[in-house]
């Protein structure tokens, strides 16, 4: 089993969480971020050009058993990369090993309760 | 403050008496009352602008609750411009091109009622602002349609356009004293406050809108959400307050009709509000702070063109019909599917139209007599009834092809629908370059 979370752009979510229903995931949980990474943005607003230190950002979290990471790595991939070959700022997604997963309803443990 | 400067004041105060007591008077002598009182319901008319984009800013995704603001916004900055420039001058001057709209170039930049008193005993300038407001919440009330996914440019233009072509000769034709639905029948067709004028018009305009430009992206199959109903109810509570200036200012006077229309107006609000309750928790098991919001304004809308010819039970009747059938009319849109974002059609359209034509049944005899006297011997409900819907329908045809030639030539110049990168970012980013609520993230 993997933990994977994945770090995109705000603007992408509704297109990422729709290639990953058509991938058949749809256990999932969003959450509203604000980070820093290799993006420098540059906005203007009254008149004045300001650089935000900290980025808002949506972190997806996905556990899943091994047999799904790639599709579900690859779905993300592909909905969250934008002016067609990726731009900086489209984000990460990381990858970590998990140990337990319980359903709190039934007390199942392992991967039948993902 | 120094012996001087105390006399200057008091000069300057002589100087200033005596110019208002030159220039107070042209004939015709106010009646402070009744200007009070019309001051008093401009502002209250422009509150309900606030009001509606609290109400609609509410409503939609946080990502636009910015842009859905500003579309209400907007308009009070444009179309104040164009009603002075010319848009009192096409509602409210004599009929041209055979009473297409109206014209009369001492309106043109209001530059020739400096001084002008009416009839009335109030100040030209007083009613035409109050007019004004009028023409800056139809439009907006429009935007409701197709929330969330209009380029903020092309909307400008939009309103601005829809202004001229279609809420102006409609004004002429329902409220000046020489337009050709004003004249009709014995004592013409009611629209008291605006039914036809403003709330048909508007929800008509936005039907045809969000017909042609579609649905946002990903409805209905994705939950589209309010995202701070606070305000929508904020708004909703505002709209109301604003409302007794719509409709009891809408007597441009301070007296009897004034009262009447008051009255109607808190009838129709509460009773259309409890009905929608009512009939929601019945038929899906709870009241929703939405469906009494819903509720206040089918109320209101219903009562808007009947407020001077009903009495309280024939309001509280109207309040409740317009909730039942704007009900309706919205589990209706839900099964068809197109996307009237916030139910402009299914409030103000809908409601308008259940206002306009119902109002019949409930007109106070004494105004049925005058008629009969007027009609030179009979005069009935259903004749009456005749007279509105021909009103209603020639408002619904000329709103909604009008918008159709309007939207389809506007989106050959400038796009109207936002692109799909646009609409996903939302319109407060695409558009404006700003957030609505940011701090949710720190930063």
């Amino acid at each position: 089993m993997k933990l994977i979370t994945a770090i995109i752009r705000e603007v992408q979510l509704d297109k990422v969480r729709e290639a990953l229903i058509e991938a058949d995931i749809k256990r999932i949980t969003v959450s509203r971020v604000s980070g820093h990474g290799q993006q420098r943005i540059e906005e203007m607003y009254r008149g004045q050009i300001i650089i935000p230190d900290l980025i808002p950002k949506i972190r997806i979290e996905i556990g899943v058993n091994d047999a799904f990471v790639d599709i579900t790595v690859n779905a993300i991939l592909k909905a969250a990369r934008t002016n067609g070959a990726g731009s900086v700022g489209d984000g990460k997604i990381f990858i970590t090993p998990l140990e337990e997963c319980i359903r709190i309803r039934t007390g199942e443990r392992g991967g039948t309760a993902i | 403050m120094t012996k001087r400067s105390k006399r200057s004041l008091f000069l300057m105060m002589i100087l200033f008496f005596s110019f208002t007591g030159l220039y107070a008077s042209d004939g015709t002598p106010i009646d402070t009352g009744a200007t009070a009182w019309m001051l008093t319901s401009t502002a209250l008319v422009l509150l309900m602008i606030p009001g509606l984009a609290m109400f609609y800013g509410g409503l939609v995704r946080s990502k636009n609750v910015l842009g859905t603001i500003m579309h209400s916004y907007v308009a009070m900055g444009i179309i104040s411009v164009l009603w002075v420039i010319l848009g009192y001058s096409m509602c409210f001057g004599g009929n041209t091109f055979g009473g297409w709209f109206g014209w009369n170039s001492d309106y043109f930049f209001l530059k020739g009622i400096d001084t002008k008193v009416m009839d009335a005993g109030i100040p030209e300038y007083v009613f035409s602002m109050f007019q004004g407001k009028f023409a800056i919440i139809t439009p907006a009330l429009i935007a409701g349609a197709f929330a969330e996914r209009v380029s903020f440019k092309a909307y400008c233009f939009f309103i601005a356009l829809w202004s001229l072509l279609v809420y102006n000769p409609l004004c002429h034709w329902v409220w000046a004293s020489d337009g050709f639905l004003f004249k009709l029948g014995a004592k013409g067709a009611i629209d008291f406050a605006g039914g036809t004028v403003v709330h048909i018009s508007a929800g008509v305009s936005g039907l045809v809108a969000a017909l042609y430009l579609g649905a946002r992206r990903g409805y209905p199959y994705q939950v589209i959400r309010p995202n701070n109903m606070v305000i929508t109810m904020l708004g909703a509570g505002l709209l109301w307050v604003g409302w007794f200036g719509f409709n009891a200012g809408s007597s441009v006077s301070s007296g009897l009709s004034t009262a009447q229309a008051l009255v109607a107006t808190q009838v129709a609000a509460a009773s259309g509000a409890l009905a929608w309750i009512i009939i929601e928790s019945t038929h899906q098991g709870k009241a929703t702070a939405l469906g009494f919001a819903s509720g206040i304004l089918a109320g209101l809308v219903a009562v808007t063109p009947a407020a001077g010819v009903v009495q309280p039970y024939g309001a509280m009747a109207l309040g409740v019909i317009a909730s039942l059938i704007c009900y309706m009319a919205i589990m209706l849109k839900n099964k068809m599917g197109y996307d009237d974002s916030l139910d402009a059609f299914g409030i103000h359209g809908v409601g308008g139209i259940t206002g306009a034509l119902l109002l019949s049944f409930f007109i106070r005899p004494s105004w049925m007599a005058d008629a009969v006297l007027k009609a030179g011997g009979s005069w009935t409900v259903w004749n009456q009834l005749g007279i509105q819907a021909l009103a209603v329908g020639i408002a619904i045809v000329y709103a909604g092809v009008m918008t159709f030639i309007l939207i389809f030539v506007l989106n050959k110049i400038i796009k109207f629908k936002a692109s799909e990168d646009e609409e996903m970012a939302g319109l407060d980013r695409s558009y404006h370059g700003e957030r609505g609520y940011g701090m949710l993230n720190p930063s």
